[in-house]
């Protein structure tokens, strides 16, 4: 019998439509094993009834005759900072513990359109900020990556570290991540799988918890390219509802997918080269580029030089922007709600605050007040926007030389849980390679390009121009196809 | 020049006033969600998740919202700015779901504008004056809290939320509370001739903030402070005398006037401190990142415009040269929409019943429209049901009494009897007997008659005493029950006496 687990998006779909097994039996297989992973804390709530009733659909669309969609008879995770109507949705925190919202994102929507069935909604790091996982209200997630020779609990990277962690454990064959300074490539990279953040705009932000509007974006994560092809395609879209969303075609990236770079340019930043960062990545990137030429690209070095106030700027943007995102969570019409005996207004919003916001959500909306106040927006806030400005700049110049560019996505490789806790910048240097494709908008993915000497994977990233999404995963398939990365965690769970 | 002036222990002391008004858009939809914004409605029924700040809501602009602001702009002779951008101001506050309010505070849609107020000697504008316009920014309104619901908390009414308003800031251009009160009142009715809010201040469609120090005169300006929500003309005015006089008090008792934010209380026509300047919130304005920059494309700016009907200034002014009425009757037929919008319907309707260019019959219409027809009304009292009052029916009426079927008074006999129980007037005008008589044999009769009994009195006429000629028409139109129409009475009048 096959292990239904094993299968990815484009073969489930693929079987399912062909008739070598039911939608429902592959449900059931990753709804088992989604139950017998409950040690990584990937989940938050699984919904098994959710999964099954979309597979049954799809069975009897087939039995029809009917089209089965994009993602006919595939059981995804949901990360859960997407409004599910009628499912817990919390963004991993304790203020919106218990919250059921009474509508459903658009890009959770178009998944469900294009067939495919929920297994639950997956931890993250509260409100998606952090990188590491370890954030959530709901405890960490665990990877189910080891160190070798080590027990320690490993980082599945953040914030979207319970799709990667179930991803790379086999109990989903795809999950939703958003990506708002690296949420996606990160924890990719960290376990092994793939993940794109496509141009901002191509998936719409409506009933997606906020955390950076002006940074946010929705994206897959899968095992290969081509699922991330798949999945991307059922979820982007413009919708009106979004005032932010891109007013274009959703082209057909799996079927142009391509790994023959004729004529291609890869450009290599210069500025990526930094210290601290792991011989293995920088090794890792060199083998990377030797892939893309063997593949028919010319390599061409390119400078990015505000690339290192990238990470400050954005640290000082998804703050910002968050503080006032975050300002709707007071107590007063949904959530928890802390009212001390004898409280007015004002003690309701601190206690509630208080109790239903964790640390490092805090930091960061303090972090976010403190630098929009009257007297130091001008020296935080606009000279972070002139950053990203010229960032975006950067990289229109060098897409004048190159049409992809190829770097690590991380520093370093995972690391255990706890071990960065008491130092929050060193945390925030893990997304130093993918906040300024963020800050830009581009298209951006990070395909698995090798196992370390700890055992541990390492991801490669790809930045496209924007809109040239294709132009990310066809690179993307290349490495993938070079590096044949077929590595899977031990099972321990 | 203004002369108010308040007269200090001191000496003369000449007061400052800028406004901020806050008007509601005339829109279906509120201004980022597609909620209803009909005024009166139960309690939350109007929310959309976007108005309650549910999780992962965003906000889309309503074109028509953008559109009234662009059309207020234009109407103001303001600048349009084809790219303005919103933006967030955050603070907390049960009213507020979102925890900041969308508004526009670095670039609003609409730059410098201005606003001409007239002359009025009674009221004490001494001459004409134009009021700088710094800007408009269209912003979203708030919830309102309800204290009366529940001994111990406060209930909220999210109904509110979102609508769209319209913040229309002054220049400090204004010198006493009578230009203040023609500002307002000259902004309503340009707001309600673009049609781009009612201007019910009871409704709170129309609020303004006002911002009021003193000086003397020609020195600089002094430190300001700011009342916020005030709902009507009068408040307005009582705010500014009530301000000024309180600052010029403070400043001649040794003191200096805080900035801050002050509450006005109708029923005791005084203000008082809502929060000083240290108190100030910090609203951490930044652009708001769920929107793009809004940009006004020239043909939606052209649409914009050519929607614009004639606005008030200019319909004055055509009043008085194309259809020659008194600057008075010009003035007082163009304030309000209603007014206007009556007179130009009934001066068509009467214009076409008797066959000549409007031009010709207009200062009848106006006088009847102005003076007569309301002196009627307000006789009347409740006896008058003016769905009676029709454009046609009155201008039947009209009609009549140009053609000297009726006289005046009988015009007014008439309107009454169709107040009161309708009916066509010309029907009226005969069962009741109301009409003038023309008929010359008749009125030749009666003259006849007069003149052979007042022989003596036709002797001294002819001998040069000409002011009996009024005697005799007098005499007629007593013999003829008033009925007799002057004109012909004067004509036959003239013909046998001096013929």
């Amino acid at each position: 019998m096959t292990d239904f687990t094993q299968l990815g998006v484009k073969q489930i779909r693929d079987g399912v439509a062909g008739g070598d097994f039911t939608a429902r039996e592959v449900a059931e297989s990753f709804n088992a094993a989604v139950a017998a992973a409950a040690e990584l804390n990937a989940f938050i709530v699984t919904t098994p009834d959710h999964a099954l009733a979309a597979a049954d659909a799809t069975d009897a669309k087939r039995a029809k005759g009917e089209d089965l969609g994009k993602m006919g008879g595939v059981p995804i995770g949901m990360k859960d900072l997407f409004a599910t109507k009628g499912v817990q949705t919390t963004a991993a925190s304790h203020i919106l513990e218990g919250f059921k919202p009474e509508y459903e994102s658009t890009v959770s929507q178009k998944l469900w359109d294009a067939g495919a069935g929920m297994l639950g909604k997956l931890n993250l790091d509260q409100f998606a900020m952090g990188s590491s996982n370890e954030t959530s209200y709901f405890g960490n997630v665990n990877s189910p990556w080891k160190k070798a020779g080590t027990n320690a609990a490993m980082s599945p990277g953040g914030s979207s570290g319970g799709s990667s962690s179930a991803v790379a454990a086999r109990i989903a064959p795809a999950a939703t991540g958003t990506d708002t300074g690296g949420s996606i490539r990160q924890p990719a990279a960290f376990t092994g799988i793939c993940g794109i953040k496509p141009t901002y705009g191509r998936c719409s932000r409506w009933g997606v918890v906020a955390f950076a509007s002006s940074l946010d974006q929705a994206g897959p994560m899968a095992r290969s390219v081509e699922d991330c092809a798949i999945m991307l395609e059922a979820m982007a879209g413009f919708d009106p509802k979004d005032a932010t969303s891109l007013q274009m075609d959703v082209p057909n990236w799996e079927a142009a997918l391509s790994a023959d770079l004729k004529g291609k340019k890869v450009g290599i930043p210069r500025e990526y080269r930094m210290d601290g960062t792991d011989q293995a990545i920088l090794d890792s990137w060199e083998q990377g580029k030797a892939m893309l030429r063997d593949a028919g690209a010319e390599i061409v070095d390119v400078s990015l030089p505000h690339t290192k106030y990238a990470l400050p700027a954005y640290y000082i943007i998804a703050p910002a922007e968050a503080s006032s995102n975050l300002a709707r969570y007071d107590g007063v019409r949904y959530g928890l709600r802390d009212l001390p005996e004898g409280a007015g207004l004002q003690d309701m919003y601190a206690a509630t605050r208080a109790a239903g916001f964790g640390d490092e959500v805090k930091r960061r909306v303090l972090i976010g007040t403190y630098v929009l106040s009257a007297g130091f927006y001008d020296a935080y806030y606009t000279q972070a926007q002139k950053i990203r400005t010229l960032v975006a700049q950067d990289f229109e110049k060098a897409f004048e030389q190159c049409d992809v560019i190829l770097a690590p996505t991380t520093p370093t490789a995972s690391f255990p849980l706890g071990s960065l806790n008491d130092d929050p910048l060193t945390m925030y240097l893990n997304d130093v390679f993918a906040v300024p494709a963020s800050l830009a908008g581009l298209p951006a993915m990070s395909v698995p390009a090798t196992i370390n000497s700890d055992g541990l994977p390492l991801g490669l990233q790809l930045v496209g121009k924007p809109f040239d999404e294709q132009g990310v995963l066809n690179a993307g398939l290349a490495i993938q196809q070079r590096a044949g990365f077929e590595a899977q965690p031990e099972k321990w769970w | 020049m203004s002369t108010y002036r308040i007269q200090g222990a001191t000496g003369e002391w000449e007061v400052v006033i800028g406004l901020e008004v806050h008007a509601q858009v005339t829109s279906n939809a509120k201004l980022f969600s597609g909620a209803s914004t009909a005024f009166g409605a139960e309690p939350n029924t109007q929310v959309s998740l976007v108005d309650a700040a549910m999780p992962g809501m965003l906000p889309v602009p309503n074109r028509e919202c953008i559109r009234q602001a662009v059309r207020t702009g234009m109407a103001i002779e303001a600048q349009i700015n084809k790219w303005s951008r919103f933006d967030r101001k955050n603070y907390f506050y049960a009213d507020l779901p979102q925890g900041y309010q969308i508004s526009q505070l670095y670039h609003p849609i609409v730059g410098e504008g201005a606003l001409h107020i007239e002359a009025d000697e009674k009221a004490g504008i001494p001459e004409d004056k134009i009021i700088g316009i710094e800007r408009i920014h269209v912003e979203q309104d708030a919830g309102k809290l309800m204290h009366d619901q529940h001994p111990t908390m406060s209930y909220v009414d999210l109904n509110r939320v979102g609508i769209a308003l319209m913040e229309i800031v002054s220049k400090p251009d204004m010198r006493s509370p009578a230009e203040a009160g023609a500002y307002v009142r000259k902004l309503r009715s340009i707001l309600r001739y673009v049609g781009s809010c009612d201007g019910n201040m009871e409704e709170g469609s129309m609020r303004a903030d006002v911002n009021v120090s003193v000086r003397r005169p020609g020195e600089e300006f002094g430190t300001r402070t700011e009342t916020k929500n005030v709902n009507s003309v009068r408040f307005v005015m009582q705010v500014i005398e009530y301000e000024a006089n309180r600052q010029v008090d403070v400043i001649e008792n040794g003191g200096t006037v805080d900035q801050e934010t002050r509450l006005f209380d109708p029923n005791t026509g005084t203000t008082r401190t809502m929060r000083s300047k240290e108190d100030a919130h910090d609203y951490r304005y930044f652009p708001d990142p769920d929107l793009l920059p809004l940009e006004l494309e020239d043909s939606f700016i052209e649409d914009c415009r050519a929607s614009l009907p004639e606005l008030p200034d200019a319909k004055r002014a055509r009043y008085e040269n194309e259809l020659g009425l008194t600057p008075y009757n010009a003035r007082e037929l163009t304030a309000e929409v209603e007014t206007f919008g009556r007179f130009e319907t009934l001066l068509a309707a009467t214009a076409a019943k008797i066959g000549k260019p409007e031009a010709k019959v207009a200062t009848q219409v106006a006088n009847w429209a102005l003076s007569v027809a309301p002196g009627v009304a307000k006789s009347l009292g409740d006896e008058a049901d003016m769905a009676n009052a029709t454009a046609e029916a009155q201008a039947s009426i009209l009609a009549m009494q140009d053609k000297g079927e009726i006289s005046g008074g009988q015009a007014k006999e008439i309107y009454e009897f169709v107040l009161k129980d309708g009916g066509d007037p010309e029907a009226i005008a005969d069962e009741k007997g109301l009409k003038q008589v023309s008929d010359t044999g008749a009125i030749e009769a009666a003259i006849d008659e007069i003149l052979a009994n007042n022989e003596d009195k036709v002797e001294q006429y002819r001998g040069g005493k000409d002011k009996l000629f009024g005697f005799f028409v007098g005499q007629t139109m007593k013999a003829m029950q008033g009925k007799a129409n002057p004109a012909v009475v004067n004509q036959i009048l003239k013909a046998k006496l001096d013929g």
